[in-house]
């Protein structure tokens, strides 16, 4: 995925930048408007994520115009205002979701993932491997031919492990990836979605190795 | 208005007594001097001859008493307290100058005059009384009272017909200013430019100013919400990604512990001050409360539909129930903002993978029920859980303050309506909103 | 008159209420009800034409007409006010005092002018003028005086004509005499020197007109003051022997006066007099009237008029009466 990022704040932006950068996104940052029009003209990007209160104008007013051009990439906007004030506001200037600021990175991962689910419409963003045919955005997993229905944490879990194959996942890495801070979780809880997850590829050529003391493995048989 | 009219006519009745009474006064007063001046006229009449008194009656005497009524006149002359001529039965009891009686049929007054004169061998004291009936003095005084009642009535109708025609200009102006002021929508701090009396100017601008400053403070309220948010809430944000992104790298166990506190704390602490700020911002729009036609079901299917991605990420499932249409006039921005704390608190205690049902209502008044599949509420607690702050003791491990619930019931009860707890059978709680 | 009887009754003597009226007479119809009272100081043949006129139309309200002298009017009345229903007089300062002091019944019903009534009780209804009348013999060839100052040089200058044969009220006796006495005196000095001239030349005095008239016309008297006009014109009429001088200087003229007794029985028949009195001689008519008619004060007489009020008491005071009596007597009586 490509995405482009709006924000003014340098900090943000860059923890941002590297949180996304870890799930395996490419992502350029502009810190003023102008700039961004700049990027939006020379690239094509997936997603654009937009903050609000920027030094050369309002977001909104690049939201207008991007939505005036014949550009449809959708936008997630960044605020910091209060919800209640701002939500109108911005889904009426046609924005496509909103995050609040502090967001939770699971949250801005499902909105986007939920935006691009939308506006995808036919182009495909499919990963083909070991006889599995997945595809993030819409959530669908097909193994040998026939399509497995899997629950949210199932799907994020498969493709955390795909993303990284051969990288082995302590079991509180992935429960940080799985569930958010203010959930209690068990690391019994990671094995009963390892077992799922395993369940779901027993027909494919995908295999999930437990290694003692350190985590898990997403292994592919030959 | 009648205290007007009975402030006239006490006005009225106080003018005619005094004019009446003064004019009472003056005519005595008139009559009293005449009386007076046919008594002395008479008292220098007199001479002494030869010892006897001779009293040469003046003409003037009696000519002074003529009055347009025909008053009759008595008189009486006294030497030494013997009586000499005139009327026998006319006396005077004691010093006093004018005394008012009453004689043949008739009430009169009358005067005593004296003179002692002075002969060549005694002194002899000469006593003139005279009296006239009151018949000109009625008639004065009822022409007086006539024409006082006349003008004491006129002055009543006068004073009336001011205060009617000075309160219906008066509180008409205040009226249609009251009117105009009651139409207005809660938003519309605009001064007044409608002309008004000169009376009411002052009244006028200082209303203005004080919409001027109203309104000056409430935009500077609405701004300093806005700007404390986002303050607040742009460091927060990036304290937060930094923490999750160092949390993805750092592998010791006990630093990542440390990572996943200072989340946590973040959390916290910014859902706290985004809640705050949400109720300051609930409170006001809830004292200015705007209604817009809305379709609760159309406001909660929005609602859903963007807090769906949330709840997956737990394997949660939001169910909207109820009626197709849910017609209701009201600020659609509090109420969103009430069933989604209200969907919050349900994501928070439901277990995962469960699901969370949205029914709305419309008969017999708009309702929205969000119930969850956790513990419940403890029953012990249900009735002060909606007081600011207050969390549910079984949720000491979840983040988020207690203002979720207040914020639901301010929007209700600003809507006419409530809030209402319950405990499903089954197991789970239940929040109604009722409109 | 068709139906009028007059009962003409002269009492010379008669017992009973045996007071020696100098008239009396009943006027009445045959189906009268009420009689009314009269006592008046005026001759029942100036006053019959005006009472036949009134009971023809009031035959239920008989006329009882009483005539005495204006002083004993008064007193009369004063004594007995209850035996009369109405009081009619020449002399008004008595009849003015009679109701000062009360005997007087107001009558709200009668519509005078308020310049000829007083208080609704006392009501004026003749203007008569006190008048010189002389015998014309006696001034054959000389000027007739149209003044009192051209009387007294009259009479001064030829005493033996005159003398003995100059008569006026006796104001001791006669209430008209008195008020037209006090009146001039008022009004002049020239009274006081008249009076003394005429009492130089041995002035008879008398105590009506009447009686001044008929020596003035049988030549017993040439010249008689302050005679009522109307008696002199009354007889002016037939005989041409006198002349009736108005003064020129300052006339003198007297109301007669009516009132109604507060005692009176018939209050409603005695209204009904009086109106029926000042309405037939105060409203023109084609009438011949015996009794003077009222002038309006409007048409040049009221000048001289003796105003109904309270001045009209001033000589009736006993000592003021004393007084004048006193100065009268000196001025008139000299032997």
């Amino acid at each position: 995925m490509k995405f482009l990022l709006i924000e003014d704040n340098r900090d943000l932006a860059s923890a941002i930048i590297s949180r996304m950068r870890l799930d395996g996104h490419v992502i350029d940052h502009a810190e003023k408007l102008s700039d961004a029009a700049a990027f939006v003209e020379t690239g094509e990007y997936d997603l654009i994520l937009l903050d609000i209160m920027l030094p050369d104008g309002d977001g909104r007013d690049f939201l207008q115009q991007h939505r005036a051009s014949d550009l449809d990439t959708p936008v997630i906007v960044l605020t910091a205002r209060s919800q209640v004030s701002d939500r109108i506001g911005s889904l009426d200037l046609g924005a496509d979701d909103y995050v609040t600021k502090p967001f939770d990175h699971a949250e801005l991962e499902a909105r986007c993932r939920a935006v691009l689910r939308r506006k995808s419409g036919n182009s495909k963003t499919t990963v083909e491997i070991g006889g599995v045919v997945f595809d993030p955005v819409a959530g669908h997993l097909t193994v040998g031919g026939e399509a497995v229905t899997m629950r949210n944490r199932e799907l994020r879990l498969l493709e955390l492990f795909l993303n990284a194959p051969g990288q082995i996942f302590p079991k509180t890495k992935l429960a940080d990836r799985l569930f958010s801070y203010d959930e209690d979780v068990s690391e019994n809880a990671i094995e009963v979605y390892i077992a799922r997850l395993r369940k779901h590829l027993s027909a494919s050529n995908l295999r999930i190795i437990t290694l003692r003391g350190l985590g898990y493995r997403l292994d592919r048989d030959e | 208005m009648l205290t007007l009219i009975g402030g006239a006519a006490v006005l009225a009745l106080l003018l005619f007594f005094t004019v009446r009474n003064y004019a009472v006064q003056v005519a005595q007063q008139g009559q009293d001097s005449i009386l007076e001046a046919s008594a002395k006229s008479m008292l220098d009449a007199a001479t002494i001859r030869d010892g006897v008194v001779e009293l040469d009656l003046p003409y003037s005497a009696f000519s002074i008493l003529s009055t347009a009524a025909d008053d009759r006149v008595f008189y009486a002359i006294l030497q030494d307290g013997n009586f000499l001529s005139g009327y026998e039965d006319l006396t005077f009891s004691d010093s006093q100058t004018f005394q008012s009686d009453y004689i043949r049929g008739s009430g009169v007054r009358k005067i005593s005059a004296s003179r002692t004169l002075i002969g060549a061998n005694r002194r002899t004291e000469l006593q003139i009384v005279v009296a006239q009936t009151k018949d000109a003095l009625s008639e004065t005084l009822d022409r007086i009272s006539r024409n006082t009642a006349l003008l004491g009535i006129g002055f009543f109708v006068l004073a009336v017909a001011l205060s009617f025609w000075a309160t219906s200009t008066t509180i008409g102006q205040l009226g249609k200013l009251t009117t105009s002021v009651t139409r207005r929508g809660p938003q519309d701090l605009s001064p007044f430019a409608k002309p008004v009396p000169r009376e009411m100017v002052p009244l006028v601008s200082s209303l203005n100013s004080l919409m001027g400053r109203l309104d000056q403070s409430l935009s500077q309220s609405e701004d300093f919400i806005a700007e404390a948010a986002h303050r607040v809430r742009t460091p927060l944000a990036t304290v937060r990604s930094y923490a999750e992104a160092t949390l993805q790298r750092v592998d010791k166990e006990e630093n990542r512990e440390a990572m996943r506190s200072m989340v946590k704390a973040i959390d916290e602490s910014s859902r706290a001050a985004g809640q705050l700020l949400d109720h300051a911002m609930i409170t006001f729009r809830a004292d200015h409360l705007e209604r817009d036609e809305i379709d609760l079901v159309d406001l909660v299917t929005d609602l859903v539909q963007r807090m769906t991605p949330i709840a997956e990420m737990k394997d949660l499932s939001l169910k909207v129930l109820g009626v197709p249409r849910a017609p209701y006039s009201g600020d659609p921005v509090l109420i969103q903002n009430a069933v989604r704390n209200l969907i919050d608190n349900a994501m928070k205690y439901g277990p995962a993978e469960s699901s969370i049902e949205i029914t709305v209502s419309a008969n017999p008044r708009p309702r929205i029920t969000v119930c969850d599949h956790g513990s419940g509420f403890p029953s012990s607690e249900i009735g002060t859980l909606t007081t600011r702050f207050q969390r549910g003791a079984n949720a000491k491990d979840t983040i988020g303050s207690g203002l979720g619930l207040t914020i639901a019931q301010d929007v209700a009860m600003a809507h006419g309506g409530g809030i209402e707890l319950e405990n499903q059978p089954e197991g789970g709680a239940c929040v109604t909103l009722s409109f | 008159m068709r139906n009028l009887i007059v009962l003409a009754l002269v009492f010379l003597c008669h017992a009973g209420w045996a007071q020696d009226w100098e008239d009396q007479q009943i006027f009445k119809e045959a189906q009268a009800t009420a009689t009314l009272r009269i006592i008046s100081s005026t001759d029942t043949d100036l006053f019959a034409p005006l009472i036949e006129a009134f009971v023809s139309r009031n035959p239920d309200i008989a006329i009882e007409y009483l005539v005495t002298g204006t002083a004993d009017l008064d007193r009369r009345f004063r004594r007995t006010p209850d035996a009369f229903d109405i009081a009619i007089s020449s002399a008004m300062d008595l009849q003015f005092r009679l109701t000062n002091d009360g005997y007087a019944l107001e009558l709200d019903g009668v519509s005078h002018p308020a310049w000829a009534q007083w208080r609704r009780s006392l009501f004026a209804f003749t203007s008569e003028p006190a008048a010189i009348v002389i015998n014309r013999a006696a001034f054959d060839g000389q000027p007739i005086p149209q003044t009192r100052q051209e009387l007294i040089e009259a009479l001064r200058a030829r005493p033996e004509v005159f003398r003995g044969r100059v008569g006026t009220y006796d104001v001791r006796q006669s209430g008209l005499g008195y008020l037209f006495a006090t009146q001039d005196a008022r009004a002049s000095e020239t009274f006081w020197r008249l009076m003394e001239v005429m009492g130089g030349l041995d002035a008879r005095l008398y105590c009506c007109s009447g009686d001044m008239i008929d020596d003035l016309t049988n030549g017993t008297i040439a010249v008689a003051y302050n005679v009522l006009g109307s008696y002199a014109e009354a007889r002016a009429e037939s005989q041409d022997v006198f002349e009736i001088i108005l003064p020129s200087d300052f006339p003198t003229t007297m109301m007669r006066t009516a009132l109604v007794s507060k005692e009176t029985g018939e209050p409603e028949a005695a209204q009904r007099f009086i109106q029926f009195l000042v309405t037939y001689q105060f409203e023109p008519t084609d009438v011949t009237r015996t009794l003077p008619p009222l002038h309006d004060r409007e048409n040049g007489t009221e000048r001289a008029t003796i105003a109904l009020e309270p001045t009209l008491m001033t000589f009736l005071d006993a000592l003021k009466r004393d007084k004048f009596l006193t100065e009268w007597e000196n001025a008139l009586i000299q032997n």
